[in-house]
């Protein structure tokens, strides 16, 4: 298609909330027939490795719902008055807030992270993962996913120059 | 309205965003050109998603329907 609409992304956060947007709008554009490449930096490229062990962190997200995710509806509807930033300093708290989300989507018929993940390779998305961050971390490429290319900002911004739509998550 | 022919059906039934546009587009592209998909959805969001998602691929809404929290589209691939 001569028309082809091209959209880049860059992904900066590692959690489990926020590891979503990229991942749907990724997917989403690459079904619409448009050409996708997600640059993933900082905390981001924690989301290219083989295994995700992406969390929610409740302490940083102070508006973040507190809910339950099974009972009946008025249990589910309850909204509880948790200070998340005191919360979330408690240890196990993290772990117990990231499974509660995850039955939450999976009740709420969300894929997971790994599931859009997939699809985004198969449709053909690129994903590039941040050279310098990859150093500061210590991450070496044979820790993520194949297909997986590797850049820096120039390479980012050559394709962002072109694109039709850029968003920074 | 419900009698619109179709060649192939797909049932999104308790997907959300972006799972039945995903699965659609995964359908169609196996589908020959001509042919109609019947896809049945929950998602109210879906209607303007594949409004959106068939003016942008050139594929073409025949219709929707809602009965009872089920929306149901036929889409003709081009």
């Amino acid at each position: 298609m001569s028309d082809q609409k091209k959209m880049a992304l860059i992904a900066s956060q590692g959690t489990l909330d926020w590891a979503y947007p990229p991942f749907i709008l990724a997917s989403t554009a690459a079904a619409m027939d448009m050409e996708v490449q997600i640059f993933f930096t900082f905390y981001g490229l924690t989301l290219l490795k083989k295994d995700i062990k992406a969390k929610v962190a409740p302490a940083t997200n102070p508006a973040m719902p507190m809910k339950m995710p099974f009972g009946p509806k008025g249990f589910q509807d309850f909204e509880w008055p948790m200070p998340n930033v005191l919360m979330g300093n408690m240890p196990g708290f993290e772990t117990m807030a990231t499974s509660l989300m995850k039955k939450t989507f999976k009740n709420k018929g969300v894929a997971t992270i790994e599931e859009l993940r997939e699809i985004c390779v198969e449709s053909g998305v690129k994903l590039i993962g941040c050279q310098m961050t990859m150093d500061v971390f210590g991450f070496e490429k044979e820790e993520f996913i194949d297909g997986v290319d590797v850049g820096g900002a120039a390479t980012f911004l050559e394709y962002a120059a072109d694109a039709d739509i850029q968003l920074f998550v | 309205m419900n009698d619109t022919a179709f060649d192939q059906e797909l049932d999104c039934k308790g997907m959300n965003c972006p799972l039945p546009i995903l699965k659609t587009k995964k359908q169609v592209d196996t589908m020959e050109s001509g042919q109609v998909l019947k896809m049945v959805a929950t998602d109210p969001g879906s209607i303007n998603d594949m409004n959106a998602w068939t003016r942008r691929t050139g594929n073409e809404l025949l219709s929707h329907n809602v009965d009872d929290g089920i929306y149901t589209f036929y889409i003709k691939k081009t």
